[in-house]
């Protein structure tokens, strides 16, 4: 073994090359080391392929390029690698790696043209090719749209299976044994005798191999990992408050800094008046950024408390100063001129609706902030031939992009280091914070700075949900709903989150309906019709996007329907239901909440579906009228994502995004009055707390035929189950959220 | 200014009204303790002052009256704090950034009431939010921790 010791610090790196579903380009990319970010920082004689799996003398290390916000992305990334490549989940090290577009999200290729290599500016990357403006955007190596799990699915497997038979190929060389009598476990490869050689040991000859890409993935009844309780790889980090966040990032000589921009956003910083800030202790510099101003000092305490002292008048901004003008405009946009897509129209809804009494609705939902509990950060450090960011994103490549524009570094020379997210339901698809901390960073060059946001400075700059008004028209006969017209007013989220990155979105925008158009009900005569109302305050992703609205929407009015004919909420949902997988949902939240058995006085059970981001979701919902007000008793979940790949993860992520549902549809709003935002902290935005949080059982159903993730898709219909059990326990329907301006909660 | 913090006694020299929060963060370089809000809201900064949990972005630094624990000095991946080990089994995170305040609001309850009831479990721990969700586990964790503190 003395080849293994002479160039034990080599190291190696096994390529994704023969992935799955169409990422083929990527295998060339591969090829060559300058596209290789894991070569970056490799000393002499790396050598390899790239990008998931790295081993060298310090133990083995799998790339996982989704971002983790909490969701447990990294975990469940490095448990498909390690199924293949037969290592324990506490044998290994996660990595979020570099941006690079070896990472590029694939999950959707299905629907999007092929990325081409041989360009790989950024806007030639996004602008080719796609037919989806949201395939378009996620495929950048972005993290969000629930897509970690199925984009990962095959080709981390892939590169896990890869990266075993090559080192079986190794140990083969080595010992000069064929590689059929080798087998794998626990990071070793076994020889007939029963000797052992470690992946560690065999990296420096597969480093000399050409990677064995004839592989085949197991067979799911083999699976070791997948499918079975994990322990998340953070959770004890997470238990011990060792786990560093971005926000924790710390340096040599690290400084500090805070900022303001104009709550009225977009809009000018006229005049700033930093004199008494600039005599206040340990403030460094006062720097100018886009839209506002930014103190350097040597506390986060001190410069947050030195930007705040500095007098400030703001410009006005593009949109409405008060709520009356956004939600005017949202009323205003009922009109064909503003229609962005009408994709569901069965039978003759006019007919229908002629000939019959009309019931009908409107809903609203407002405006909410992300507010996850790590207020936005980053770290960037300018050098002269360099430039190094440190802050949790879910964009690095955009990232890279933007910071390079700022810095007039080449984007190769940016290197961003993705950080674990204290949360993000899509606050982290904007990166405003790196670009100001870019700005400040380029005033004092050479030393690392790290701006934080104030509470009150994230809450009242963020790019919120968007607000969203729906009407709808329907009419019922013998005793079953028979013409369902909905309507959905919002502004285009995916024009407002790609116009901050220079991006334009061509056709319409499928977020407007989404979680209405596509769900799988066979109504007679069943529209829906999206318009889009011309661009308002900013707005991005928020957990679940346009089904965060809509799921509400369309749900809430199907049950209104569903009651006018006087069924069953249960019984009509599956009459109407013709897809297989989401009638399971459905008859699985049914038992699971004994529907139909006699209910207490006063209490009540909704129930309600959304299929987003392809897993149908079914939720119901008891609710209890108390002296003090509308009780949350229990929440019954079921949900199908064609595979589980960790129940534990699974339960808690499903959980926990119908707590933050309820949370919001029950109590938070964002609003404006004089163009800016008036909700400061979490004392005007308020979540849901412990004592207020129900039981909630969940069943994760495996009939889909794709895998999927679990991100958001509880989120669209528990606002809507919530509306529905209070109609059952009241008779009084709430067609809005917040939910308390129309009913006391205990 | 002394500060005693996980037994180790500081000298910092830092305005009287600096929060501790910020001393333990940006002056000590302990990062357990999380800012979340900056007004008593969250209780992501939670630490203890001689056994009492305290909202440290609240608590001044010259107001300081004892011996100050954060969660690194209540136990360590090596020697961890039975409620570590609790929310370790119930897999209790999903971003994690709270649960630093929500472990030391739990283990002053646990040291005030050992057997705490459901209803004093929600009155200690409302005022600790997690945005993530995770109450469900939370509270299955503080029981398992209950139980296997009075085990011994």
């Amino acid at each position: 073994m003395s080849r293994l010791g002479k160039i034990a610090r080599r190291s190696f790196l096994v390529g994704s090359a023969a992935v799955v579903g169409g990422v083929a380009f990527g295998y060339v990319m591969y090829k060559r080391p300058v596209a290789n970010p894991l070569l970056d920082n490799l000393g002499e004689g790396a050598a390899g392929l790239t990008p998931y799996v790295r081993i060298d003398a310090s133990g083995i290390t799998l790339i996982t390029p989704r971002a983790d916000s909490g969701q447990g992305a990294y975990s469940v990334q490095a448990a498909l690698i390690a199924e293949e490549l037969d290592v324990e989940l506490d044998q290994i090290r996660v990595d979020p790696g570099m941006p690079s577009p070896a990472y590029y999200n694939t999950a959707l290729s299905d629907e999007a043209a092929p990325f081409r290599a041989t360009d790989d500016t950024l806007l030639a990357e996004s602008a080719r090719g796609v037919m989806d403006a949201m395939i378009k955007f996620l495929g950048l190596q972005v993290t969000g749209g629930s897509t970690t799990v199925p984009d990962g699915f095959g080709k981390l497997r892939m590169a896990g299976a890869v990266a075993r038979e090559t080192l079986k190929a190794a140990a083969a060389e080595a010992k000069g044994v064929p590689v059929s009598s080798l087998k794998t476990a626990r990071g070793q490869v076994e020889l007939p005798g029963g000797e052992t050689i470690s992946y560690v040991d065999l990296a420096p000859i597969a480093a000399t191999l050409t990677p064995v890409n004839d592989v085949s993935l197991r067979d799911p009844s083999t699976w070791q990992l997948v499918g079975k309780a994990m322990e998340r790889v953070d959770i004890v980090a997470k238990s011990t408050g060792t786990q560093d966040y971005g926000i924790d990032f710390e340096a040599e000589g690290l400084l500090h800094a805070s900022v303001r921009t104009n709550p009225r956003r977009g809009g000018a910083l006229l005049r700033y008046d930093a004199s008494v800030a600039r005599g206040m202790r340990g403030v460094k510099q006062i720097v100018e950024v886009t839209g506002g101003v930014a103190v350097i000092a040597d506390n986060t305490w001190r410069a947050i408390q030195a930007v705040n002292a500095i007098e400030v008048e703001w410009g006005p901004a593009a949109y409405p100063a008060e709520m009356v003008g956004h939600w005017q405009a949202l009323a205003d946009s009922f009109d064909d001129a503003f229609v962005d897509s009408r994709k569901r129209d069965d039978g003759d809804v006019e007919a229908a609706l002629a000939n019959a009494d009309v019931i009908e609705a409107e809903y609203r939902a407002p405006y909410l902030a992300h507010a996850p509990l790590e207020p936005i950060s980053a770290t960037v450090l300018v050098g002269e031939d360099r430039v190094d960011v440190w802050t949790g994103t879910q964009i690095p490549r955009f990232v890279q992009n933007n910071v390079a524009g700022i810095t007039g570094h080449d984007r190769d020379d940016v290197h961003v280091h993705v950080q674990m997210m204290g949360g993000s339901f899509g606050h982290r698809l904007e990166d405003r914070v790196v670009r100001e901390a870019a700005e400040i960073a380029l005033a004092v060059k050479g030393t690392p700075v790290k701006l934080t946001y104030s509470r009150e400075e994230d809450m009242s700059h963020d790019d919120t949900r968007q607000i969203a008004m729906a009407r709808g028209r329907g009419a019922v006969r013998d005793g079953q709903v028979q013409a369902y017209d909905l309507g959905i007013a919002m502004p285009s989220i995916i024009a407002s989150q790609m116009g901050r990155q220079g991006l334009s979105l061509p056709g319409p925008d499928t977020q407007i309906v989404a979680g209405a158009w596509e769900q799988p009900f066979e109504i007679p005569d069943y529209r829906v019709t999206g318009y889009r109302t011309p661009e308002l305050a900013p707005i991005t992703s928020w957990r679940s996007v346009g089904a965060s609205t809509n799921g509400f929407f369309h749900d809430v009015f199907l049950d209104e329907l569903i009651h006018a004919a006087g069924a069953d909420p249960m019984e009509e949902r599956l009459r109407l239901c013709w897809h297989d997988p989401s009638r399971k949902v459905l008859e699985a939240v049914a038992e699971m909440s004994g529907w139909g058995r006699p209910q207490a006085p006063n209490t009540g059970r909704g129930v309600a579906f959304c299929l987003s981001f392809g897993v149908p979701t079914a939720e119901v919902i008891e609710v209890t009228q108390t002296e003090a007000g509308i009780r949350l008793d229990k929440v019954w979940v079921a949900a199908d994502v064609g595979t589980v790949v960790d129940p534990v993860n699974f339960e808690n992520n499903v959980q926990g995004g119908v707590i933050w549902a309820l949370g919001h549809a029950i109590n938070a709003e964002v609003t404006y009055a004089d163009g800016m935002v008036e909700q400061m902290n979490y004392y005007d935005f308020e979540g849901l707390r412990l004592a207020q949080a129900p039981e909630i059982e969940v069943r994760g159903l495996e009939n889909g035929a794709h895998v999927r993730g679990i991100g958001e898709p509880m989120v669209p219909p528990a606002a809507a189950a919530l509306s529905n059990a209070i109609f059952a326990a009241t008779g009084k329907r709430i067609r809005e959220m917040p939910m308390r301006k129309f009913i006391d909660f205990a | 200014m002394k500060l005693t913090v996980n037994g180790r006694d500081h000298e910092v020299d830092v305005e009287e009204d600096m929060p501790l929060l910020w001393v333990l963060r940006d002056e000590l370089n302990i990062k357990g303790v999380k800012y979340g809000c900056g007004v008593a809201q969250c209780g992501a900064c939670t630490v203890h002052i001689d056994g009492e949990a305290v909202r440290s972005c609240q608590t001044a630094a010259g107001d300081v009256w004892g011996d100050v624990t954060t969660i690194e000095g209540l136990g360590t991946p090596e020697a961890l704090h039975a409620v570590q080990a609790a929310w370790i089994t119930h897999q209790v995170a999903q971003c994690g950034y709270c649960q630093s305040g929500q472990i030391m609001q739990a283990a002053a309850l646990l040291s005030e009431i050992p057997n705490p009831t459901d209803a004093e479990i929600d009155d200690a721990m409302n005022g600790n939010l997690c945005r993530c969700g995770t109450y469900t586990r939370i509270r299955a964790a503080i029981k398992t921790a209950s139980q296997s503190m009075q085990a011994g």
